[in-house]
């Protein structure tokens, strides 16, 4: 037997970002004619070392080989013409060009005469060899998701790759549309291309990779695992990591009455299509109840819904009893429903305003920083001093612009806005994402604290050992709706619930 | 690999120049920069001049003669500020919402005619007492105003319609609406005017005055100014001091961190669009109550779009813009003094286009490195 060619080596590669090892002295291979997925949580490092490896961002060190060349990209130029084509999350087209106009944007040729009917044979000769059916003269604007992802395959078909990586193909496809995605990939490696799949859906990685890397914290856990040889608990395990949980002291305590009660909910996402599907949820005083599910499940619109900025198809969100379904967001922070959201630098704080401004967002309609229309600023800015103290929110002044604070920083300034006003119930999404280890620690003894208070606290995380080592109870969210609790902490059971395989 | 890549052209210096971004802006940077644009602009205007052959520092000393020379001229500076200082408000508090008012111009010509329409339909008499006759100017002018902003403000809350487009059309919807008034219903004897305002519609001056107080004697200056003034105060204060200057400032920063605060956007909208509408409806009301004295075709040189590059320069600071119209409203007045009276006009050109380009300074700090 021919041992396999390989067609790229990636090897020590480190990437550092300010504050963050993006990528630590990573190792990856590519085969020729393979599907190779990279697995690995939000934030693994995954997407950056294929940036890299696409051109678009430069290793500090490690080298790179491909087909047998040592290479230096500095631009994904380079990389196209070494045969490297990477598909983004977010498409790059222009909605009101045709496909084949796409296509040939930002090629060197033609260079002045545009034949399209030439082009548009070509593009469709290469649909026809590699199943990418897509009609050639069709404007972007009218094509579904799932045929304009074929257009971003297509043109870097046509641009003569034969090394494709697809970052996170399938987040934005229906199931219909990631089987049709998968039959094309497949047959692509027929014809001798070569496919790393990025992904954090054990199952679809399951499904389509012939081998898998695992990443977990900028480092590889575990290189050229078989998915013949594999399982997905095996895989969700390497994905999570073995090392010894962090435990943090918890109290014993015994629940409260309900607070936030979530009653049959419906929503759609931003597309328009269903993501929370009749979900049930209730959450007592004084604890935690931790939300697990893979990523786009119906997480993100759960928390929209209950804090008033998503509106509900259907169903009911209850807060100590008042009904705040469709209720403007000013209701639920009047009536102590706090929010910590995902994205903490583009939802969470206001980047060019001052610390003070931040901190006052959920306080300054009430007295003594509003005083009738006017805002008082020496209240403001001593409120804002007090929190910066206690909180230990390391800053040059309170007049400082949001944006230059560290994640961590950030966090504790959204925290500490967030359990100043007091809440009945908290809903605190990915709180720890991109922190660092002390940072986490900080989130995590605050959130305690507050469950300590009688807060009831919904915590909606990607990071399992996060939700095992906080919450009181575990749910798991599947396609919108919960579909089971683990209060034993069975880290297996939760892995099946979250696939969907039970 | 290395981890810097330089290009070719840059290793021929025995130095290389790189722009590091500023975390942190110190609070006096700004007006320095801005200063050392406008001489950097005096300077290139200079050397223009000299090189068609003409003598830069004879233009210069005519410009500053003609709109700072004297306490008379000074005072027809102040009265070509006025109007811009509150067209620069109107903009200046849309802008801080980031939602772009082009049509101020539109709203100064509605707020004109709202103000005629008190003196004209008419809804007072001759004998009038002034006391009713000014405020009811000044809130028709500016209810009109505001209706010109209240238009895109719902159009932009309701259907999301683009503002800059929908200002931008009403602008020209003013115009005609204007036109029909002075060539139809106001006209004066068939010319394109209506009959001059009776006295009790006017702004005083300070010419008015000059019985008490002799040095006033001729000076033009009128109310308008005042209220301009006030208008400043009254808008720093909204956006620093109150509530709703604070939502204004937060929907501006980041509209879905509003959004999450609770802030109600679209609502927002519609009132900051008014209340710039009606900004420029005072604007429009005081320069033909103290300027014009009646209603007609030729009332503003481009008022409200030149209020656009008053607010932008102003950094959309309230007290700046007072400064930044005083500037431009000599340049307006250097214009007439001037010949060829293009000159105030490019070098008011030459100016905005360094005081934009001086913004770079301010993001980013200026690096000279020794190449290794």
């Amino acid at each position: 037997m021919i041992e396999p060619s390989s067609v790229i080596q990636m090897r020590g590669i480190v990437k550092r970002f300010p504050g963050v090892l993006a990528s630590d002295h990573v190792d990856f291979e590519l085969r020729r004619g393979e599907i190779h997925a990279l697995l690995g949580e939000n934030g693994a490092g995954k997407s950056t070392l294929m940036n890299i490896l696409a051109g678009l961002y430069r290793a500090d060190e490690g080298t790179i080989v491909v087909h047998d060349k040592p290479v230096n990209f500095s631009s994904p130029r380079q990389a196209i013409q070494a045969g490297i084509g990477m598909i983004h999350q977010h498409f790059m087209l222009v909605p009101s060009q045709s496909v084949t106009e796409n296509i040939l944007l930002g090629l060197d040729h033609p260079r002045f005469r545009l034949r399209l009917a030439e082009n548009e044979r070509r593009v469709a000769e290469l649909g026809e060899q590699f199943g990418l059916k897509v009609d050639p003269k069709a404007k972007i604007w009218q094509l579904s998701v799932g045929e304009q992802q074929r257009v971003e395959i297509l043109k870097m078909l046509y641009r003569g790759a034969d090394i494709l990586i697809l970052d996170e193909p399938t987040a934005v496809l229906g199931p219909a549309e990631t089987e049709q995605l998968f039959k094309t990939l497949r047959g692509m490696t027929t014809q001798g291309k070569s496919i790393i799949f990025i992904s954090h859906k054990l199952n679809e990685v399951m499904a389509i990779a012939d081998r898998v890397t695992v990443m977990r914290r900028g480092k590889v856990t575990a290189a050229d695992v078989s998915t013949k040889s594999t399982s997905t608990a095996e895989l969700a395990r390497l994905m999570v990591g073995r090392e010894v949980l962090f435990r943090v002291q918890k109290q014993p305590q015994t629940p409260g009455p309900v607070v936030l009660a979530i009653e049959d909910l419906t929503a759609t996402n931003d597309r328009g299509l269903p993501a929370l599907q009749k979900l049930n949820l209730q959450v007592h005083a004084g604890e935690i109840v931790g939300l697990a599910g893979v990523a786009g499940n119906g997480q993100r619109e759960l928390a929209e819904v209950a804090t008033g900025l998503r509106r509900a198809a259907s169903g009911r969100i209850l807060l100590n009893g008042e009904n705040l379904t469709n209720q403007p967001v000013r209701r639920a922070i009047a009536r102590g429903l706090a929010h910590v959201p995902e994205d903490r630098n583009r939802v969470g704080s206001s980047p060019n305003l001052s610390l003070t401004d931040n901190m006052i967002m959920k306080q300054y309609l009430q007295s003594p920083i509003g005083r009738g229309w006017q805002l008082d600023a020496g209240e403001a800015a001593a409120f804002a001093q007090r929190l910066k103290q206690s909180y230990e929110i390391s800053a040059p002044s309170v007049e400082t612009q949001a944006r230059l604070l560290s994640g961590g920083n950030l966090q504790r300034l959204i925290l500490a806005r967030e359990i100043t006003a007091q809440p009945k119930a908290m809903i605190a999404m990915q709180p720890t994402q991109g922190l660092d280890v002390g940072a986490v620690e900080v989130v995590h003894r605050l959130l305690l604290e507050q469950r300590q208070q009688g807060v009831a606290i919904l915590l909606i995380s990607e990071e399992l050992d996060e939700l095992l080592s906080l919450s009181d109870r575990v749910a798991v969210i599947y396609e919108g709706a919960i579909v089971g609790e683990v209060t034993d902490g069975d880290i297996e059971k939760i892995g099946q619930l979250m696939t969907g395989s039970v | 690999m290395s981890a810097q890549p330089s290009a070719p052209a840059q290793r021929a210096l025995p130095f290389r120049v790189r722009f590091v971004p500023r975390e942190i802006v110190p609070g006096w940077l700004p007006a320095l920069v801005s200063l050392g644009a406008i001489v950097l602009a005096l300077l290139i205007g200079a050397v223009i001049l000299a090189l068609v052959g003409g003598d830069p520092i004879a233009a210069y000393a005519q410009i500053a003669r003609s709109s700072f020379g004297s306490v008379a001229v000074f005072s027809d500076t102040l009265v070509k500020a006025t109007p811009l200082i509150l067209v620069g408000l109107a903009c200046a508090i849309a802008f801080r919402m980031r939602l772009w008012n082009i049509g101020a111009e539109g709203q100064f010509f509605l707020g004109a005619w709202g103000a005629s329409a008190v003196v004209l339909i008419p809804l007072v008499s001759n004998t009038t007492s002034p006391w009713i006759v000014i405020p009811l100017m000044m809130v028709a002018g500016m209810a009109a105003g505001a209706l010109w902003g209240f238009i895109p403000g719902i159009l932009k809350a309701r259907f999301n319609v683009n503002e800059i487009i929908s200002t931008l059309m009403l602008n020209y919807i003013a115009i005609a609406w204007n036109n029909y008034f002075i060539f139809g219903m106001w006209s004066e004897g068939g010319f394109q005017m209506s009959k001059t305002f009776p006295k009790n519609a006017w702004l005083p001056r300070l010419a008015d005055y000059a019985r008490s107080v002799r040095a006033f004697s001729g000076l033009t200056t009128h109310l308008g100014l005042v209220f301009a003034l006030v208008a400043a105060v009254v808008v720093w204060f909204i956006l620093n001091r109150s509530r709703w200057g604070y939502e204004i400032r937060l929907i501006g920063d980041n509209p879905r961190a509003a959004q999450y605060a609770g802030i109600p956007i679209a609502r927002h909208t519609v009132l900051v669009l008014m209340l710039s509408g009606a900004l420029a409806g005072l604007a429009g009301m005081s320069e033909i109550s103290g300027v014009v004295h009646r209603l007609q075709g030729q009332i503003s040189p481009g008022y409200g779009f030149t209020g656009i590059i008053v607010a932008w320069l102003a950094k959309l600071n309230p007290f700046a813009i007072i400064l930044v119209s005083i500037l431009f409203g000599a340049l307006i007045l250097a214009g007439r003094e001037i010949q060829p009276s293009g000159i105030p006009k490019m070098i008011q050109g030459i100016i905005l286009v360094c005081l934009i380009a001086s913004d770079f300074l301010l993001r980013y700090r200026v690096r000279i490195q020794r190449v290794r």
